[in-house]
């Protein structure tokens, strides 16, 4: 998607400018994604506005293509790296802005895992959304989850794995939760490339995220349908 | 005949026309030389080798319904038995299933660098090499084709830390005894960065995976 003609990005009105912003996005062009977000900045536009329809949105395009096989593993990293540095400029202007928030996850990799680059992606992803993520890193026994989730309040529990042989460890988080009476307490999401939806029900998980722009509309479904519950509670 | 690497990472083998008597192995294009010279040494001249592409590890969830279509394959070609020579290769259970709804078995076990360590061994040794990047032969000899190139690396060496940044070394699980690979694998741990071990394990439980398949 790269044109060898020069583009001046100041230049270029609103429309244009944040389509060349999803292009450079896909392109992984961190520098031309820094200055394409301080252009916008100092047009006035609001901070959450630039996240979602110039980085968000072009990060939606980098995913579906990587899901439909047109993009590799490389290109999505080297697109979340452009989109992270946008976001580094963003995050302080999101908070003095009061950006709305859907929602606080807790995220790690497994015990025995040390893989994270799907759940850095989904971080990233899920952060773009306006979710708060507290990132626990790789090789987490089952108590970082429960003991972080219930210190930071939060409402989803993440879990990844890429490993057939550290999978299982997301049942021994679940059965934990279950045993201690907190299960109802947290949406669980689990992902990771060998996992699939058969498995994710099998250990309990609320739901199987293939990958990261599903997290995402799949966090967002089930805060809203757990919101729906505790109002009708309320109500009840 | 050794088949060529290359067609062994990107294309597979196919098998010859079936004979009467003999079992088709549907295996990764990464386990035909062991699987070849372990026939060769054995004499197990009832086993026939068909391979898909080992590239396929890059993309696992392709794993299983490229493995079903060389099973309809080899029973439209009139085989009779079929052994599977894929561990589960981060298919999360999806392959088992393939095999389980196609009536076949595979080799036991999570990853083929599991099975030449011998399955025991390598679930023992689990928890003091969470940083170990493993390379079997076919790895070393490949690591340019499906890791390097492969991920990216030659294109953007920058993305190294986001793969590995949480290992700490590259062990080498030799299945023959040749110089000439440990140096490849030893350049492949220099240009990742990590330290380097080495470990001779033959061809472990591979080996009599194959040696309990009898003639159909």
């Amino acid at each position: 998607m790269a044109d060898d003609d020069e583009i001046i990005l100041s230049e270029l009105p609103d429309d244009e400018l944040v389509a060349q912003m999803h292009d450079d996005l896909y392109d992984g062009l961190k520098e031309e994604i820094e200055e394409g977000v301080n252009i916008l900045l100092e047009r006035g536009w609001e901070p959450y506005r630039v996240l979602t329809e110039a980085l968000v949105a072009g990060m939606k395009i980098v995913g579906d293509d990587f899901r439909d096989g047109i993009l590799f593993v490389p290109e999505v990293l080297l697109a979340a790296n452009a989109m992270k540095a946008g976001m580094a400029i963003l995050k302080p202007l999101l908070a003095e802005t009061g950006a709305p928030r859907v929602g606080k996850m807790v995220v790690g990799t497994v015990k025995g895992d040390i893989h994270d680059i799907g759940k850095n992606l989904v971080g990233m992803m899920m952060e773009g959304a306006g979710f708060e993520i507290v990132d626990l890193g790789i090789n987490n026994p089952v108590e970082n989850y429960l003991e972080t989730a219930k210190k930071e309040e939060a409402d989803i529990i993440g879990m990844s794995a890429l490993l057939t042989t550290t999978m299982p460890y997301m049942k021994v988080v679940i059965d934990t939760m279950i045993e201690q009476g907190i299960r109802e307490d947290y949406i669980v999401l689990v992902g990771g490339a060998p996992l699939n939806e058969d498995f994710a029900r099998a250990i309990g998980a609320d739901a199987y995220c293939r990958d990261a722009a599903v997290a995402v509309e799949t966090a967002k479904e089930l805060m809203a349908r757990k919101h729906n519950l505790l109002a009708a509670a309320a109500k009840g | 005949m050794i088949p060529d690497d290359e067609a062994l990472v990107h294309e597979g083998i196919e098998a010859a026309t079936a004979r009467p008597g003999r079992v088709r192995l549907i295996a990764c294009g990464a386990l035909a030389r062991e699987i070849l010279a372990l026939i060769r040494l054995n004499g197990w001249e009832h086993l026939e080798l068909s391979c898909l592409p080992a590239l396929l590890h890059n993309r696992p969830d392709r794993i299983p319904e490229a493995v079903r279509m060389r099973i309809h394959a080899a029973r439209a070609e009139g085989v009779a038995r079929i052994f599977v020579v894929y561990a589960d290769c981060g298919t999360g259970g999806l392959l088992d299933t393939v095999c389980a709804e196609e009536g076949v078995e595979r080799v036991p076990g999570p990853h083929c660098y599991a099975f030449f360590d011998g399955l025991e061994t390598f679930d023992a040794r689990a928890g003091d090499e969470i940083g170990a990047f493993y390379l079997t032969d076919f790895l070393a000899r490949q690591f340019d084709a499906l890791v390097w190139r492969g991920l990216g690396l030659d294109r953007h060496p920058e993305l190294r830390e986001a793969y590995f940044g949480h290992y700490d070394r590259v062990v080498h699980l030799a299945q023959t005894e040749d110089p000439a690979l440990t140096a490849a694998a030893r350049a492949a741990a220099e240009r990742l960065g990590l330290a380097f071990e080495r470990r001779f394990t033959g061809y472990g439980d591979l080996a009599a995976a194959l040696a309990g398949l009898r003639p159909g």
